[in-house]
């Protein structure tokens, strides 16, 4: 998809209160791009709820409804069936953090079991970052948070790879670094009936400790070092072309240039980072077995 | 025509003669019969809705949230824990004033676990905004929630139908169940743009950040918009009258019971043997916790007032008592009894009033 | 409870810059790259230049960085 190609329309109206650099806001913004008039947000308690404007101003120009922190793919059941007897053509789209999908799990599993028409995507900056950026399923081992301040002990929850086995109808990842690739897959999505998620990588300048300038080459050196793996789902299990080089190890950028870059990583010593170079490796081994099942 | 139903398959009835649109319930003993009757009706074709199996009651709230911004009528039910589970939700839909229906078979909130009926878990919604009403029997379990539906979507505001575990949700009495036809006329299609609606292409952002003098308006005009639930009931063109509450034998009363719930049976029984010994002795019954009926209380001119209830606030005492006390001119007395679903019968109730008649009610906790 | 779609919903957010994204039009090679990458949303494009909306722009840097021409560049307010 070429940039020229992409929607000129603005979803996300300028004047947000996202921090500099903000990630979501990319992924907001992008939303829109690519699914125009045919969606409704569903957004829990989270950075967005406080992106989404105040008073009566929204900055975004579809519709969004606010709803408890656990609730969000529950709500989007609902609505969805509101669309579907009342005759209205609209997807749900249900937009959490990582804080959404833990508080939000057994929401989110059931959703996905009974296979509910609504996209989910989880804007996953790896902590909780709207209280001030505490320790999360999804937060990377050993990054320090304001709860885990000798960094978190525990691995992080593959949620994408956790969707898949649950058997969604569509599932993949993606990344603020490549957000044309994000529209494609939002567009995949959208034609595609039943429960989809996408599990978008965002990194967040004030919860990580980057500038606020480098949230899109943070993305970026994320996928190019290996640490995150862009790839979906349809039936068939596809890894991304952004991602694609980087089967090859010896073509992967070295994993401390990225960590490095980044304040909550700092700490590392070099057996740290080669224990995450080990596991990033056994991630890969899954990811290409993956792809030979469902090829 | 009449039917033979327990209350849950009364309750059951009544969503399906409403043409409710959407149902997402997590089952709960002494609740599961209605979503599980529910379901048969949506399976047999005799419902047109759309019947969603949760994972819990959370989400069930949550899923009938969204149908209901969406414009949808929509309905679930559950029971003490299940209550407490999705209680974020109930706040949440009272707030955004969507006018949802639930019905509440009470049962007593654990540990220990314990099945049967008790009215604290019922009044746990007591501040939230909800309407809150509470059936004596199968027949009124039936009617309010057809009124309960009528109401809501009249005033924006949730409905909870209150109706005693297994005393009325699983016993089996005559039911009296108006024609297809006239519940129709009382209950037309619900208007799908009150208070708001949520659909594809509309632009509009609703439940996010305000100000905090907007927060406060909000829960001022719940406040003034409840106030009119009693005239609503009153005039709401059901095939039979209600009212906030009833009266019982109450005109020349002397002596003023005060209660709510399946139990009003009994106590009423009890009542009739003590006016044939020549005790002035009457009840007022709250058919509503919320609002709640100062009016109808503070006219009560008799001795004094006992209420009985099956509730406890820790700490304070009976929840109805204390809500009594701060509307009524006669003195209140409060006895406590029936929790955990202890059985309290005619002879019970007889011998209570006999003391509270006698100025000997002494404590009494049973 | 009910908000409708407003620039500017946190007032005018390009208060909030410390450093200024300075566009040259000479460089630019119209890749659009910065539009696309705007997390504000504050660059419009049109036929030959793209404009920045100052109002708005919070100055994150995010276009300098994502241009391959170096076309924009990020200044101090002060010395702007």
């Amino acid at each position: 998809m070429k940039i020229k190609d992409l929607s000129k329309e603005k979803y996300l109206l300028p004047g947000t209160t996202a921090c500099q650099g903000c990630p979501h806001a990319l992924g907001l913004k992008t939303l829109g791009m690519a699914l125009g008039d045919r969606f409704v947000l569903v957004v829990p308690a989270g950075c967005t709820t406080i992106i989404a404007g105040s008073r009566d101003k929204s900055a975004f120009k579809f519709p969004c409804l606010h709803v408890p922190f656990a609730s969000a793919p529950a709500v989007a059941t609902g609505l969805g069936s509101a669309f579907k007897k009342l005759g209205k053509n609209g997807i749900p789209v249900v937009w959490m953090g990582d804080g959404g999908s833990d508080i939000g799990f057994a929401t989110l599993s059931g959703a996905c079991v009974r296979k509910d028409d609504m996209i989910v995507i989880v804007s996953d900056n790896e902590a909780y970052m709207n209280t001030g950026i505490q320790t999360s399923g999804t937060t990377f081992w050993k990054a320090k948070t304001t709860t885990s301040p000798k960094g978190k002990k525990e691995e992080k929850k593959d949620l994408a790879l956790i969707m898949l086995m649950h058997k969604a109808d569509y599932v993949a990842t993606a990344s603020v670094g490549y957000l044309q690739d994000f529209i494609e897959k939002l567009k995949r999505a959208s034609e595609i009936e039943g429960f989809r998620f996408i599990h978008l990588h965002s990194p967040c300048p004030p919860g990580w400790g980057f500038d606020s300038s480098e949230t899109v080459e943070v993305a970026r050196m994320a996928v190019k070092c290996g640490a995150w793996i862009l790839w979906e789902f349809d039936g068939k299990f596809k890894i991304s072309t952004q991602s694609k080089p980087y089967k090859d190890k010896k073509r992967r950028l070295p994993l401390a240039d990225y960590l490095k870059r980044q304040r909550r990583f700092r700490h590392l010593s070099d057996e740290d980072i080669a224990e995450i170079e080990r596991r990033i490796d056994e991630q890969w081994k899954i990811i290409l077995a993956l792809e030979k099942v469902f090829s | 025509m009449k039917k033979i139903l327990t209350g849950n398959y009364a309750v059951a009835e009544a969503v399906k003669m409403a043409r409710t649109e959407f149902i997402a319930a997590y089952p709960i003993t002494p609740q599961t019969t209605i979503v599980e009757r529910l379901a048969e009706m949506v399976e047999r074709g005799e419902l047109s809705a759309e019947f969603v199996r949760v994972e819990s009651e959370h989400s069930a709230l949550a899923a009938v949230y969204g149908a209901s911004a969406g414009g949808l009528r929509a309905f679930t039910a559950t029971s003490s824990h299940g209550l407490l589970y999705m209680y974020e939700m109930c706040w949440w839909v009272a707030n955004s004033r969507l006018p949802v229906v639930m019905a509440l078979v009470t049962r007593t909130i654990g540990p220990p676990w314990n099945i049967h009926t008790d009215h604290t878990d019922l009044l746990t919604l007591r501040d939230s905004g909800w309407i809150l009403a509470m059936s004596e029997n199968a027949q009124e379990a039936f009617d309010l929630t057809l009124i309960g539906f009528k109401v809501a979507e009249r005033i924006d505001l949730p409905f909870a139908v209150g109706l005693d575990g297994f005393q009325v949700s699983h016993t089996a009495e005559v039911v009296d169940i108006p024609e297809q036809e006239e519940i129709d006329r009382f209950l037309p299609e619900r208007r799908r743009d009150r208070p708001f609606v949520i659909e594809p292409g509309n632009p509009i952002t609703v439940g996010g950040l305000t100000t905090n003098e907007c927060a406060m308006m909000l829960r001022h005009d719940m406040m003034r918009d409840i106030e009119k639930v009693g005239d609503l009931v009153r005039n709401s063109g059901y095939i039979r009258d209600y009212d906030l509450v009833e009266k019982y034998r109450l005109e020349d009363a002397e002596y003023v019971v005060v209660m709510m719930g399946a139990w009003c049976g009994d106590a009423k029984d009890a009542i009739d043997i003590l006016r044939d010994e020549g005790v002035q002795i009457g009840m007022l019954r709250l058919r509503f916790v919320r609002p709640f009926p100062a009016k109808e209380i503070a006219k009560i001119d008799c001795k004094k007032i006992l209420v009985v209830e099956r509730d406890s606030s820790i700490g304070k005492g009976g929840i109805i008592a204390t809500e009594v006390k701060s509307v009524a001119d006669s003195p209140v007395q409060s006895v406590m009894a029936g929790l955990g679903g202890v059985d309290v019968g005619v002879e019970d109730f007889v011998a209570m009033f006999r003391r509270f008649v006698e100025g000997d009610l002494g404590e009494w906790w049973m | 409870m009910i908000a409708k779609p407003s620039k500017g919903s946190a007032g005018k957010t390009g208060l909030w810059r410390t450093f200024k994204p300075v566009y040259d039009v000479e460089k630019c090679n119209l890749c659009h790259l910065c539009w696309l990458y705007c997390p504000e949303n504050a660059i419009d494009v049109l036929e030959d230049r793209i404009v920045i909306d100052y109002d708005y722009c919070k100055g994150c840097g995010i276009c300098a960085k994502i241009c391959a021409k170096k076309a924009i560049e990020m200044v101090r307010e002060e010395e702007t």
